[in-house]
């Protein structure tokens, strides 16, 4: 059974749609990607999967309990680390985890060894004794996923997880998010508006306007879309050229560096390429459509054409 | 219903919180200090009291009475604190119940001013006011009560405040008055009655009311004017009814 299952899904603010009529079901185990512009509707699903927020009609079920019948329940499943900083600063690390552990109900026991624990998984156990605001904002976001992994949630929620951050500090981010999906086998679902995290996920939706307009595994939305483009250089570019047209069908196009051609799948036509030219090939790279071109190509927009969006309260 | 870990912890985090920011602390031990020994004894040789009562006797329990109103309605701010940097979301998403949450903050804010009243007590008998340990824990009881009231009150309001310049504004618009209308500075009974009337809905002055049935026993102008049953139950009936509506008002916001 699908450990998210979300049906007809919708949300109004003062009459407007801000979800409208979202499907999707999340397999135990997957990194699930939402991914979409500012103000599509992204933090608004993810605050009614967490019981932050109520909806209008359809279902949302999490671990196997109704968001609406028993948030407590789902409230025990899941795990989230919001958009922005919720850690108080004027507390230790230590001292924040152990609050989240009460409210989780452990015993101090346990409490203290997993609080060790987690603290050397995110590289943060000599600053147990710190206080937060000393801390630098990739510590701050390793230390608030420690914190939401505290209570071993079957479901990790991340909201936009390395938002703000540097490029380096992100990555850094990003590789404990993978590398936690490997040891824990914890399903992780998260928002970004990023193409290159999207692409790291095991399966995406794309959202646009409060509705999916694609759901699959990012290699597969990116061969329904287009094909792969193979540049290449040879020693008789004018030759091959005409070699490519008669052997293959092709139409190669003549660029700066030599030819591009578009193929379905250009890692097992690379191959063929070498074995039935005959004229010498000096270069060759392969550029796979990315996300962005799969955006672009379902809305007819970039992603990053939007404006930003007003921080949601509570 | 009631998960007393988690109110033990929010409690926890608010009383390391005070004890971190020690300004908080100078200026809460200070400001009873400056109003006792400077605006009591300046009024002291003013005001002749006729009975037995120096001023700046009769003013200790008022003094104790803004303690505890200043201490309370400030640690409900935390809420809108909490809400704006953000925390407030951690515990929402805790599976406990809100009436815990609202506990939480409602124990933590009385004990810390139960805590700086007693403090402030210390000085009674330097006073000349020797109330003995039986009086002190009768009034540590009383001023438990008024701090569970106001702290209740302060919650309620709290709730609906989405800025801590908000907050500002609308705190400042009822502490001051409450303090004013309190009997801490005169008896609310010289008042005009259509001032008076607001002094008898403020649980402050009732509050005050029943320390000064413990400070200032004995006869005269500056004692006590409401019997002592009547000032503990209208601030216990205040503290339940205000306890109930930030609960409700907690439960239903989303």
């Amino acid at each position: 059974m699908p450990i998210i299952q979300v049906k007809d899904l919708v949300k109004r603010y003062n009459g407007l749609e801000a979800v409208r009529g979202v499907s999707f079901d999340v397999e135990e185990g997957e990194v699930f990607g939402f991914l979409g512009p500012n103000g599509a509707g992204k933090t608004t699903t993810i605050n009614i999967l967490c019981t932050l927020l109520n909806f209008d009609s359809g279902t949302a079920v999490v671990n196997g309990h109704d968001c609406r019948k028993a948030p407590d329940r789902v409230r025990s499943s899941i795990g989230l680390v919001f958009q922005e900083v919720t850690l108080d600063n004027e507390l230790t690390a230590y001292e924040n985890l152990k609050f989240h552990c009460y409210m989780y109900n452990m015993e101090k026991k346990v409490a203290e060894e997993r609080i060790d624990e987690i603290l050397a998984v995110v590289n943060l156990s000599e600053r147990k004794g710190d206080l937060v605001k000393k801390f630098s904002g990739g510590m701050k976001r390793r230390l608030e996923i420690a914190r939401g992994l505290l209570h071993r949630p079957k479901v990790l929620f991340l909201d936009e997880p390395t938002l703000g951050l540097d490029p380096q500090t992100r990555s850094h981010v990003w590789e404990f998010i993978k590398g936690l999906k490997k040891s824990e086998g914890n399903t992780v679902f998260m928002t970004t508006h990023y193409m290159d995290e999207a692409e790291a996920c095991d399966r995406i939706a794309i959202i646009d306007n409060g509705k999916i307009i694609a759901c699959e595994r990012p290699d597969e939305l990116k061969r329904a879309i287009k094909g792969d483009t193979i540049y290449i250089k040879t020693s008789d570019d004018e030759k091959a050229r005409a070699e490519i047209e008669k052997k293959f069908g092709l139409k190669p196009k003549p660029v700066e560096t030599g030819l591009a051609l578009t193929v379905e799948a250009g890692d097992k036509f690379i191959p063929k390429l070498f074995e039935r030219l005959t004229s010498e090939i000096l270069s060759v790279n392969l550029k796979k459509p990315s996300l962005e071109d799969v955006f672009i190509n379902l809305t007819g927009r970039a992603i990053r054409d939007y404006g930003p969006n007003a921080r949601p309260r509570v | 219903m009631l998960s007393y870990k988690a109110i033990y912890v929010i409690t926890l985090r608010e009383f390391k919180r005070f004890y971190r920011q020690k300004g908080r602390l100078v200026v809460t031990m200070a400001r009873p200090l400056i109003w006792l020994f400077i605006v009591g004894s300046g009024f002291t040789r003013l005001i002749d009291t006729g009975a037995g009562v120096h001023y700046i006797q009769f003013i200790l329990p008022g003094i104790v009475g803004m303690t505890i109103l200043f201490s309370s309605i400030f640690s409900t701010i935390s809420v809108v604190w909490d809400r704006e940097f953000g925390f407030l979301r951690e515990m929402l998403v805790a599976p406990v119940s809100r009436v815990t949450i609202v506990f939480g903050k409602l124990l933590s804010g009385t004990a810390l001013s139960t805590a700086q009243g007693a403090a402030l007590l210390i000085i009674a008998p330097f006073l000349g006011l020797g109330i003995g340990l039986d009086g002190f824990l009768i009034t540590v009881f009383l001023m438990f009560l008024v701090a569970l009231a106001i702290t209740a009150f302060g919650l309620f309001i709290a709730s609906f405040l989405a800025s801590l310049e908000g907050f500002n504004v609308i705190m400042n618009f009822i502490v001051l008055p409450m303090f004013f209308l309190s009997g801490a500075l005169y008896p609310v009974g010289t008042l005009p009655v259509w001032i008076r009337v607001f002094a008898y809905i403020n649980p402050l002055c009732f509050g005050v009311d029943s320390f000064k049935h413990i400070l200032l026993p004995g006869e005269g102008r500056l004692v006590a004017e409401f019997p002592l049953m009547v000032d503990i139950a209208f601030v216990g009936a205040f503290a339940a009814l205000f306890t109930f509506l930030s609960a409700l008002v907690f439960e239903r916001r989303k």
